[in-house]
């Protein structure tokens, strides 16, 4: 396992079957050179934590355009917080409207990206991010996985 | 046209590109090198006689409402009625959504569609630890036959045709139309309507699923041969392409992907040994109408001659009926945008001209707040007037197909139709819609195609005004947008608590146990138990759970 380079979990949460944009995104961030795991759909929050977990990510991207965001996200960032991961960053994508993505930053969402926004500025934030990331998990010592 | 007057045009032509257009490129160079339709193909800078394919005009073309059907599956078209005019609506409990349906018939509208929320669509139960967050929200909540009496109230079912946007779980919403027109006595002769069940599209496209392909083929099989024998005017299957085009596939890989479907569904059915004709008349389509709008126009005429020529050669169909393609048509959710939304209203109205150039049979029409929320009444009402001025005011339904002859639409319509000809082709070699469901063949191809546009749209190479061009600092969001009331899933909760409740449980549990029964008969029809399930008030999530405890749920293998 390359310890540089920076490792995404692309995630689906919920019944919400709309998968065109994080495919697209997933695809970006591998060709940018970050190693990129696709849970696929309709994972339970738990599923996507412990996956991000084993997986020893950065970041989890998450992708929600059934309107269940104001549910999924904080239920995300509880889970990370109680099993000791909330250093692992979470970014959000799809449908959301400007009052939500401020109160999901505010909980501790790092950013949210709705459509249109161009592919290279999300690239750029998740390659920023995952690699202050790991530069952290390195200088906090080789500790192996996560328990 | 023979070939010595082709060839005639073609060097007048070449002599024209060398002396006119030389000169005039001197003095102001074309826009571009090459100009490409949305789905990536050269588009000529003129289009002649010669330019369209060898073929005369019987044969490709033809009349409406006869073979190959090109101009129109029906003779008259809309000098007789316009195409029905369809918006959808779907949103918290059955109650308001069928205030929704009541405001949109009294605006004018001409047929009903129904979207239902993620839980109803994935067969889950509103009170599910898998439906929080999710009841009613993208779609009408609907557990049992109680919530869908309600959803009708007031509406008579033999007397409007109804659609329904329901995909794994639409045998069950099916199930409760035949049991609420048995309780009501209205006639199943009456009963005119739509459910969506297409399941190979949602293993592709739209991803709602529950079981494995097997038993789900065998689901789809069951409903066109009940509705065969049992409900004439009703179309069992809307074989789709909407969904394919918005997870990013090309117009060609819509059509083609759209039209393996129906060949798959046609060979299922055709397995049990009713006759193609017996069926046929009643499968129907679903096209999306996007942005580029002759490459559309052309996509919907190709699809009709492709369609009658795989009846009637592929599978010896018989009756006119059997091969004439009718479709619904929705334009493009995905081409609209959340910035300047009010741009949309543009975007909409072309997007439905392209249908109705097309011929489709029934057109719903996006709300300038598509990339928002879900539709307002305001927005619904406006995209109404919309398909109502093109219907009445603008002379285009006055005559058929009024394009037809045009040089550069039938180039589009023969270049589509070959395309599409050939991958079928393909798929056929690779062993059918299932097999490269298996292989995750069309999955790949939309998924590239996906990247390949959102690349060429950030380039500059695809304009979306507002988003890449002309772009506006503030962001405005004109008029109010839908809100979903927070109490839904509570409201919902309790009401299918009370309704299981009242109910004969003992009833219901035998009664799923005889579903159980009937799936593991492979060559017994799940409908009539269904029927009566749905009677006794179980609920959609409990007959799922039965039918998984038999069947398993399928697991898709992501690729990205």
């Amino acid at each position: 396992m390359d310890q540089q380079k920076v490792r995404v979990l692309m995630a689906k949460c919920g019944l919400d079957g709309h998968d065109r944009g994080v495919k697209v995104v997933a695809r970006a961030l591998r060709d940018a050179g970050m190693e990129v795991i696709y849970t696929g759909l309709h994972q339970m929050p738990e599923q996507v934590v412990n996956a991000a977990i084993q997986e020893d990510v950065d970041v989890i991207g998450l992708s929600i355009l059934s309107g269940a965001h104001m549910t999924i996200y904080p239920r995300i960032l509880a889970l990370l917080k109680d099993q000791g991961a909330d250093d692992i960053l979470v970014v959000g994508g799809g449908t959301m409207l400007p009052e939500d993505i401020a109160a999901l930053k505010a909980m501790g969402i790092a950013e949210l990206f709705v459509p249109d926004t161009p592919l290279q500025d999300i690239v750029r934030f998740f390659k920023e991010l995952g690699t202050r990331h790991r530069a952290r998990q390195a200088a906090d010592g080789a500790e192996g996985p996560r328990r | 046209m023979d070939d010595s007057e082709r060839e005639a045009i073609q060097k007048a032509k070449a002599g024209w590109k060398t002396s006119e257009v030389t000169a005039f490129q001197a003095r102001r160079p074309e826009r571009q090198e090459v100009f490409r339709t949305l789905s990536g193909h050269p588009v000529d800078r003129l289009y002649t006689p010669a330019e369209v394919e060898e073929g005369g005009y019987e044969e490709k073309l033809g009349f409406p409402g006869r073979y190959p059907f090109t101009r129109g599956p029906y003779p008259t078209m809309y000098r007789a009625q316009p195409w029905t005019m369809r918006q959808i609506a779907g949103f918290g409990t059955a109650r308001e959504t069928n205030r929704r349906f009541t405001y949109l018939i009294a605006q004018g509208q001409t047929g009903i569609s129904c979207d239902f929320d993620m839980p109803t669509l994935m067969g889950y139960d509103s009170d599910d630890p898998r439906s929080v967050g999710e009841v009613g929200r993208e779609g009408v909540a609907i557990d049992t036959l109680a919530d869908f009496e309600e959803l009708f109230e007031g509406i008579d079912l033999g007397e409007i045709s109804v659609s329904m946007t329901i995909n794994p779980t639409a045998w069950i919403l099916l199930a409760m139309c035949v049991a609420l027109a048995e309780k009501r006595g209205t006639p199943f002769a009456r009963l005119s309507g739509t459910i969506q069940n297409d399941i190979i599209k949602e293993y592709i496209a739209q991803k709602e699923w529950i079981f494995p392909v097997i038993p789900s083929m065998r689901i789809v099989r069951d409903t066109i041969v009940f509705s065969a024998r049992h409900l004439p005017h009703y179309n069992p299957v809307n074989v789709s392409g909407y969904h394919i085009r918005e997870a990013g596939a090309t117009a060609i890989q819509e059509a083609a992907f759209t039209l393996a479907a129906g060949i798959a569904y046609v060979e299922e059915v055709l397995k049990t040994g009713m006759d193609v004709d017996e069926f046929a008349p009643r499968l129907s389509f679903y096209f999306i109408s996007h942005s580029d709008f002759f490459e559309e126009i052309a996509k919907f005429r190709a699809a009709r001659r492709i369609w009658a020529r795989i009846m009637r050669e592929r599978f010896k169909a018989k009756r006119p009926e059997s091969m004439r393609l009718r479709f619904h048509c929705q334009t493009s959710g995905a081409s609209l945008t959340g910035v300047q939304p009010l741009n949309n209203i543009a975007r909409v109205a072309i997007q439905a001209l392209a249908a109705v150039l097309g011929g489709c049979q029934s057109l719903h029409t996006n709300g300038w707040d598509e990339a928002l929320a879900i539709p307002s009444e305001q927005a619904m009402k406006l995209a109404l007037r919309t398909q109502q001025i093109i219907a009445d005011e603008t002379g285009v339904t006055n005559s058929i197909d009024p394009l037809g002859g045009s040089f550069l639409v039938e180039a589009f319509t023969d270049r589509i139709e070959r395309e599409v000809v050939a991958y079928l082709a393909k798929i056929d070699s690779l062993g059918g819609a299932l097999a490269c469901i298996e292989r995750n063949f069309f999955q790949k191809e939309i998924a590239d195609a996906a990247y390949a546009y959102q690349v060429a749209k950030e380039r500059g190479e695809r304009v979306v005004v507002g988003v890449n061009k002309y772009r506006e600092e503030q962001l405005d969001i004109p008029f109010p947008l839908h809100k979903v009331d927070p109490e839904v899933e509570r409201r919902q909760i309790e009401r299918l608590t009370r309704v299981k409740a009242a109910r004969d449980t003992a009833r219901v549990h035998k009664l799923l146990t005889e579903l159980q029964d009937v799936a593991r008969e492979d060559g017994a029809n799940l409908m009539p138990i269904t029927i009566e399930a749905v009677k006794a008030h179980a609920s959609k999530g409990e007959i799922v759970k039965a039918l998984v405890d038999v069947w398993g749920r399928y697991a898709e293998t992501p690729i990205f």
